[in-house]
């Protein structure tokens, strides 16, 4: 159930990302974004991780993703895009290196158990145990305040920035 | 006191410099939301705004002074508490405390909004400060991102120019799209290694995962990324004009600071992740420096805007630093930092002086505008000239000994060939920035009386007679700072001249 479960949400996923390459309107790109973004939450459920999942709609289904849809309604009604695209050998040099790199993923971490990414991880067991003792929030959150606290205060600072700069740039006096 | 880094708090020891500057620039931002909104000062005057984030620049320069007293016992995966980590400290906040301190009348005279200027100019210092500091790449993305998103504000700062939003825009899509590259090379390089700090990337890469093409690939994308960082041709097409367009002091800073952070950050992940792989970056470096000396240069030569020539010219000078990388020793590493710190110095009194010259609306950037600068302004004529004579590498100047460093470094390593064509187009530099010096000194001034009042309050004068003094002094007197860059790459030149040895040109 679960692996036919899997093999869905990856359909959905990969045509949805597909289908953002090749849709010509903006709008329906974006519309693929929130399929593949809704069927990677649905991937991560099937792993039980259920905080991911939820976070995944919430933020970038959700609410990123509406923001898109609202700058893109908002600065471009009614341009046509379509003589925007450029096909041909561009197209053809960008399909060859995402294919190079999606090769070189799949023989990279194809194989289980070999992989470096694999060696570092904890494994299914030692996961397993953790969440039974922290709880999922907690073993997301455990680290994020104390290993990667720095990256935590960084990020504040960084949407500082960002903020002080929107309304700069935006306003004229505050 | 010692660092073991077993608690949280020690982080908070570990990162004190760039958190009191953090803090000043909050208390920078809330008083000038509350004094300068209110009654903002008259066209011209300097705003006392400048003075408190200097002062805040001045404790963060106490806090990096006091970690060289620090020691470390445990090691972190977060932090650097390396000499190159203090060193390149030292080296951000000159350059933000310069950009402040030739700034003053420039904002209030282009009517900028000083506060978040100054407080976004010393949030995006702390950006560069944990570039400089960090051996995780997942906080050096975030680093590099504060840094950005601040340089593509203050360059699209001033709302009264078309070419700055132009200039802003541009920034910021080319940056974004190199930011890009680098989390891509971050994911793909932690997926050939299952770690994301350099030190563990390194024993994974020393352990055997050398030739996994997920790791070659993800260095690729990471060179990548940091080459459109660092302006390297020919990842350099938006400098040009995001240099032109954007306000000067944002130029003086994103041409000295904001360059000089990304090569400290190229130079550690390069040294310190992947000193056993050189053999596959070194050829890239190696032609990212030559195209990057060689074709700005050349174009340099037929600008006849100063400040789009100081901006090719700064390209031109990225291009003398890769060469370090390329190189790869203990020399060239220490030759860098002392690069970067005069080319600091000598970059942002260049472009204070365009902005003096400049004038009210910005409209005198033609050469033939510096006519009769010379006579009438002897002072600041004569700083000018030194800075330029300094960015040409002439004899004397501070930027001569570090072009001197740079080939010591790059002949130590066998580099001929850089060796070569870095003296060669030294030489043809010459020609563009002398030919200001000689609009300056030699022709008359376009209009009778252009120079007679030029704006160029005490603070800025101060500030330039200073930056010159230190250029010469250490054309003079170079081997203290020289020994002082030595210690702080310690061990970083070392790791790589292993694999070096035998290596040919």
């Amino acid at each position: 159930m679960v692996e036919i479960l899997f093999y869905i949400f990856a359909a959905v996923a990969l045509g949805g990302a597909i289908g953002v390459v090749f849709q010509r309107n903006p709008v329906g790109s974006l519309l693929f974004m929130v399929a593949t973004l809704a069927s990677l939450a649905g991937i991560f459920v099937l792993f039980e991780a259920h905080f991911l999942a939820a976070i995944q709609i919430i933020v970038y289904a959700g609410a990123i993703m509406v923001l898109f849809l609202f700058v893109i309604m908002l600065l471009n009604l009614g341009h046509d895009y379509r003589k925007d695209l450029k096909m041909g050998l561009g197209m053809i040099l960008a399909f060859a290196v995402t294919g190079g790199i999606a090769g070189i993923l799949v023989r990279q971490l194809g194989g289980a158990g070999t992989s470096a990414v694999e060696q570092a991880l904890p494994g299914p067991e030692a996961m397993d145990q953790l969440i039974q003792e922290q709880g999922i929030i907690g073993s997301i959150a455990r680290p994020l305040f104390t290993d990667y606290v720095v990256a935590f205060e960084l990020t504040g600072l960084l949407l500082l920035v960002a903020l002080v700069g929107a309304i700069a740039i935006a306003k004229r006096r505050v | 006191m010692e660092l073991d880094f077993t608690s949280s708090a020690d982080y908070l020891w570990a990162f004190l410099p760039e958190i009191v500057l953090s803090v000043s620039a909050m208390v920078v931002l809330l008083v000038g939301v509350f004094t300068e909104d209110r009654d903002p000062p008259a066209a011209g005057d300097p705003s006392p705004l400048g003075w408190v984030a200097l002062v805040g620049i001045l404790l963060a320069g106490l806090a990096n002074g006091w970690l060289h007293g620090v020691e470390t016992t445990g090691a972190s995966s977060m932090v650097a508490m390396d000499g190159f980590r203090l060193f390149s400290n030292w080296l951000f906040l000159a350059g933000a405390g310069l950009t402040i301190l030739l700034s003053f009348p420039y904002l209030s005279r282009q009517r900028l909004q000083i506060g978040e200027f100054y407080s976004l100019l010393m949030l995006a210092t702390v950006g560069m400060m944990v570039m400089g500091g960090t051996r995780n790449l997942l906080l050096l993305f975030l680093a590099i991102e504060t840094m950005s998103i601040a340089a593509y504000v203050l360059t699209a700062m001033n709302r009264r120019d078309r070419k700055s939003a132009e200039a802003g825009l541009k920034y910021f899509l080319l940056g974004a799209f190199s930011s890009a590259f680098l989390l891509y090379g971050i994911a793909l390089v932690w997926g050939g290694t299952g770690s994301a700090n350099l030190p563990e990337i390194a024993a994974a890469i020393q352990a055997g995962a050398a030739f996994s093409p997920l790791l070659i690939a993800g260095m690729a994308l990471l060179a990548i990324g940091f080459a459109f960082k660092v302006a390297a041709v020919p990842f350099h097409m938006w400098t040009p004009d995001v240099y032109e367009g954007a306000p000067t002091p944002t130029t003086a800073f994103m041409a000295a600071a904001v360059k000089a952070a990304s090569f400290v950050a190229f130079v550690r992940v390069f040294m310190e992740a992947f000193p056993a792989l050189y053999e596959s970056w070194y050829p890239v470096i190696w032609w990212l420096a030559a195209l990057t000396m060689v074709i700005p240069n050349l174009i340099a030569l037929s600008q006849s805007n100063v400040k789009r020539m100081l901006a090719y010219s700064s390209v031109a000078h990225g291009g003398y630093l890769l060469v370090a990388l390329a190189a790869a020793n203990e020399t060239a590493m220490a030759g860098l930092l002392f690069y970067l710190l005069v080319y600091t110095v000598m970059n942002i009194g260049a472009l204070a002086v365009v902005m003096i010259v400049s004038g009210h609306s910005e409209e005198r950037m033609q050469v033939e505008d510096y006519g009769g600068f010379g006579w009438s302004q002897p002072l600041l004529a004569t700083i000018f000239t030194i800075f330029l004579l300094s960015l040409a590498g002439f004899p004397g100047t501070g930027g001569f000994m570090a072009k001197i460093y740079l080939l010591q470094g790059a002949v130590e390593s066998s580099l001929w060939t850089l060796a070569i064509t870095l003296a060669v187009v030294t030489v043809i530099s010459y020609y563009y920035y002398l030919r200001v010096a000689w609009y300056m000194w030699m022709r008359p001034a376009p209009v009778e009386g252009a120079h007679t009042r030029v704006w160029a309050p005490l603070p800025m004068r101060m500030g330039l007679v200073g930056s010159a003094a230190v250029i010469i002094y250490l054309g003079i007197f170079p081997s203290g700072l020289m020994e002082g860059a030595r210690v702080a790459v310690g061990g970083f030149g070392r790791a790589v001249g292993g694999v070096l040895l035998g290596l040919g040109p």
